[in-house]
């Protein structure tokens, strides 16, 4: 009975039995027009100007960021990458975007897996959904080819983001967010800023808490 | 509104209890300062305390019994003027004590508009800052947390001393934290108080000031005791008092002849 | 979690002297104030946000029955459950029942001040359920049987040396003193704690009404490792929590970590909806809301609203001064500083919590930073008005008052009794301008002298100048 005793209560304070029509229909009215609130103006710029905000905020929240010229130059990227980390095991959303480049000629140098990660994987390899300039922000969400785990499991988390995936404020995400998944969200969706970390301890900031110590961005045009 | 020359303003000075009982100098040295800024100040006869420690301590109906008594005490002043932010702050929250059908109400919110801390009645409403004072020493200044938060007094006290020849100001580390003294928070918790204005204290020492000047006596008291147990020459004065010239009287706390001196 | 607050002077006074205790506190009045302070400079709208804010959860507050429909319905659609709770016990069983539906024999925790609230742990465990704490502040108290003193860093009453004690103990490790190492050793033991775990349990930052979302805003990740690894997520929130939209939401999230630990952005904003879809790899296959009333219904449309404003990110705390002196063990119950003084009396009952809205100097340092402008200065006050209409003031504060509050509305007398205070206290002072012992006013002169009235009260000099100026 907890239910219908929270809500006489909260419409007791309220001072109204059932909310009126006029009430309803605002509320209806925000949960479909979804305005949006103050937009800093930081967030306003212009693409390549988001661009380089993305990556100064990135950096800024100890995320490594790689500028690669192609796609295709993601393996030996990654490969380059994960030897300066002394690791040489990747496992990869099974996304096809990444699954269908050039891993065979890394291979000596990377082990490449397709799954979900396990405790004790080294590094893992996934594509995000956007990347968000306001704050060097990433957004990611799980799906049959990008399962959760890979974001949070690793030691090492590689994000592969298109420039064009970057948007200004986290407004836009949510835009693009509810076209990518119509009818209801993905089960999980992340926002990442920078790697794990935590100041529990004496409040001095330590890197690599539960998620991944590393967070490397490759940015693709 | 400094339009001060064909007409005298006509100023009620709100005394507030400390000024009256422990520094009546402060309470003249507000009267000089309006009086130098073209106000004609009487002094209400019928006014008492502000009514804050019946405020703060949930007791409403003693707060209303005192806010009528001091808005009527204030009728027909232009201005209702006093040497605390504390103190001018709590008139400034009689209209929250009367419910919006009580005339008291307006009444309330009419005094409210007139009620002026002396600084930011100087900087603010009058544009005054024409001080004829010196000083000389290094000041560091106590933001007082009423006036501060609830009055918005930052810059008005620091325009007009910066107008007294030979004050320095230094400012501290942490001007605008608490000194601790919160009315009868610093005898219910003494402990917690005491910290408060160790620390308080401590940065001020730090300054390098040999004057720690603020806008309220409650701080200054607490302040000045601190200091005076600690054994620390700093002194304590306040604002108006160098405003108006008027620090030939001993510091609060000091005594009021130089000891190793015949009385 | 026994309740303490009616010990609050006491706990305070032992805070004060505890050298290690202050030494903790130090690190935090040394951090969070000036990073917020300079999140705060490098967004111009800040202010602007902060007024929004407000007006959104008032917005919401009027419409909060319909928020809570909208978001529970989302959420049954998303493949989820929810539980309402009218007070901890409620809470307590619903968890348990879930729990006992999965055989549940471990649980990992992400942090949550409401399963605090709620006493989650002990329960649990009393009913041969084990909870494993994940956050790494609360796995160390855990460890050490020990309760959050802050609401966003539970563990910051602790030292280094206090940390490395307690995972010695545990971990039958060597010692060490590079909290890297202390960090590394947690996050190891957890890695298995997380994969073994049957259910694992989170509170929310936010619900989405829009999307039937929880949100839960993690530095660490073990929110996230406690959410998709265990079959079952439980999210625990409290029911003023909701918000409209995504849009909204991301309002809060701008104030959020701004003003707890000067962030521009917790390192894990992660949304949940529901449960693991048919093609998904990982997540949980079960999701339930819980969401907790205790009292908070209560506060609806009493003077008391606009607590529920708060969005629980520690800026009042961490920078109010009585709590920079005592810690937040000293108010004795799970929610410290300025907006527990508010929040604790209306959930354990004013009778016990009475010392701690007069715990406040009414410096307004909290409303000043809070993020959703709460008055909580008022508030504190509001509740020292209970106090007083139920008669729980101390009887020398009652008495105290009534007889000042006879002189002061009395002007003649009034001035009378100040003149002879004045003189009484000159007389003690004599001329050294001070007192070092005042009778009755103990509080004040076993810390700092007093200092002794000037001279005659100023309306009796100012009486005896209109005098002689009408002699003339």
């Amino acid at each position: 009975m907890s239910r219908a005793d929270i809500f006489a209560n909260i419409r007791r304070g309220l001072r109204r039995s059932e909310a009126t029509e006029a009430q309803r229909e605002t509320v209806r009215q925000r949960l479909q027009q979804r305005p949006r609130n103050i937009i800093p103006s930081r967030s306003q710029h212009e693409h390549d100007a988001l661009v380089e905000l993305f990556v100064r905020m990135a950096r800024e929240a100890a995320a490594e960021v790689v500028e690669l010229d192609s796609l295709e130059q993601l393996p030996c990227a990654v490969a380059d990458n994960l030897e300066q980390k002394q690791q040489h095991e990747l496992v990869l959303a099974s996304d096809s975007a990444l699954t269908e480049l050039g891993w065979a000629a890394v291979h000596e140098r990377v082990e490449c897996h397709q799954r979900v990660a396990q405790v004790g994987d080294q590094a893992s390899l996934t594509l995000a959904f956007a990347g968000i300039a306001e704050t060097g922000t990433l957004m990611l969400f799980s799906r049959p080819d990008s399962p959760t785990t890979l974001n949070f499991l690793p030691d090492t988390h590689l994000v592969v983001l298109s420039k064009q995936a970057i948007v200004g404020p986290y407004e836009d995400t949510w835009d693009r967010l509810r076209e990518a998944s119509p009818g209801r969200l993905p089960r999980t969706v992340n926002m990442i800023t920078g790697p794990s970390r935590s100041a529990d301890i004496e409040q001095k900031l330590q890197m690599g808490a539960h998620g991944p110590r590393q967070l490397v961005i490759f940015l693709i045009p | 509104m400094s339009d001060t020359q064909t007409a005298p303003i006509k100023v009620g000075l709100f005394v507030t209890c400390l000024a009256d009982m422990f520094r009546p100098e402060v309470a003249f040295a507000t009267v000089k300062l309006l009086e130098q800024a073209g106000c004609d100040v009487e002094v209400p006869a019928a006014q008492t305390c502000c009514g804050q420690p019946a405020f703060n301590s949930g007791d409403n109906h003693n707060s209303r019994r005192i806010a009528r008594q001091t808005i009527e005490a204030f009728e027909g002043y232009q201005y209702v003027v006093g040497p605390s932010g504390s103190c001018i702050g709590m008139l400034h929250h009689y209209p929250e004590l009367f419910d919006d059908r009580d005339p008291w109400k307006q009444r309330a919110e009419h005094l409210k508009a007139r009620a002026f801390e002396i600084t930011s009645f100087l900087v603010d409403e009058l544009g005054f800052n024409a001080i004829e004072s010196r000083f000389t020493g290094t000041i560091t200044y106590h933001d007082s947390c009423s006036g501060l938060r609830e009055l918005g007094i930052k810059q008005q006290p620091r325009q007009l001393l910066a107008e007294v020849a030979g004050a320095d100001l230094r400012e501290m580390q942490e001007a605008e934290t608490c000194c601790g003294f919160g009315g009868t928070f610093c005898v219910k918790y003494a402990d917690i108080s005491n910290r408060m204005v160790s620390n308080k204290t401590g940065f001020a020492a730090d300054s390098d000031a040999d004057t720690l000047v603020g806008g309220d006596l409650g701080c200054l008291l607490n302040m000045a005791g601190k200091l005076k147990r600690e054994g620390r020459d700093i002194q304590v004065r306040h604002v108006v008092e160098l405003l108006a010239d008027m620090t030939d009287t001993p510091a609060i706390g000091e005594a009021d002849y130089d000891l190793g001196q015949p009385l | 979690m026994d309740i303490k607050s009616p010990e609050f002077k006491q706990s305070a006074r032992i805070a004060l002297q505890d050298a290690n205790l202050q030494k903790a506190l130090g690190n935090l009045k040394a951090g969070f104030p000036g990073k917020r302070a300079s999140a705060v400079a490098r967004m111009p709208e800040f202010d602007a946000l902060r007024d929004q804010a407000r007006d959104l959860k008032n917005h919401i507050l009027e419409h909060l029955d319909l928020y809570l429909e909208a978001f529970e319905a989302r959420v049954v659609e998303n493949g989820g459950q929810v539980h309402w709770c009218r007070t901890s016990e409620d809470a307590r069983q619903t968890i348990l029942q879930i729990c006992r539906e999965q055989n549940a024999k471990t649980v990992t925790k992400g942090k949550s001040m409401v399963t605090e609230e709620i006493n989650l742990n002990e329960y649990l465990e009393e009913h041969g359920v084990q909870p494993v704490e994940t956050d790494l502040g609360e796995y160390i108290l855990q460890l050490r049987g020990d309760h959050p003193s802050h609401i966003i860093a539970p563990a910051i009453h602790l030292n280094l040396e206090d940390v490395s004690e307690a995972f010695h103990e545990h971990h039958h490790r060597p010692k060490s003193d590079d909290p890297a190492v202390l960090m590394a050793e947690a996050r190891e033991m957890l890695r298995k704690q997380f994969a073994a775990a049957d259910v694992g349990i989170t509170g929310a930052n936010f619900l989405v009404a829009e999307t039937g979302s929880t949100l839960i805003a993690t530095n660490e990740g073990n929110g996230d490792l406690t959410q998709i690894l265990p079959k079952t997520h439980i999210v625990v929130s409290s029911i003023e929590k909701v918000v409209p939209t995504l849009e909204d939401m991301s309002l809060f999230l701008r104030l959020l970590a701004r003003s707890a630990t000067g962030q521009e952005f917790t390192v894990y904003n992660t949304l949940s909806s529901g449960n693991r879809r048919p093609d998904d790899q990982d997540g949980p296959e079960n999701f339930h809301v819980v969401l907790v009333d205790n009292g908070r219904s209560d506060m609806v449309g009493t003077e008391f609203q606009e607590m529920l404003r708060c969005i629980r990110c520690s800026a009042c705390m961490n920078h109010c001064p009585v709590y920079g002196a005592v810690g937040g063990h000293s108010y004795g119950w799970v929610y410290p500083g300025p907006m527990g003084s508010v929040l604790t009396p209306q959930m354990i009952g004013i009778e016990k919590a009475a010392l701690l809205p007069n715990a406040s100097t009414f410096c307004g340092k909290c409303e000043e930073v809070c993020p959703v402008r709460i008055p909580l200065p008022k508030l504190m006050r509001h509740w020292r008005e209970k106090e007083f209409e139920k008669h729980l003031s101390p009887k020398a504060v009652r008495w105290g008052l009534g007889g000042w509050a006879f002189f002061a509305t009395r002007p003649g007398l009034y001035r009378w009794a100040s003149a002879g205070a004045s003189r009484f206290m000159r007389l003690l002072g004599g001329r050294k301008g001070k007192i070092r012992k005042l009778p009755l006013a103990g509080g004040w002169t076993d810390h700092r002298d007093m200092p002794t009235p000037t001279g005659k009260t100023f309306m009796q000099q100012w009486n005896e100048r209109q005098q002689q100026e009408k002699q003339r």
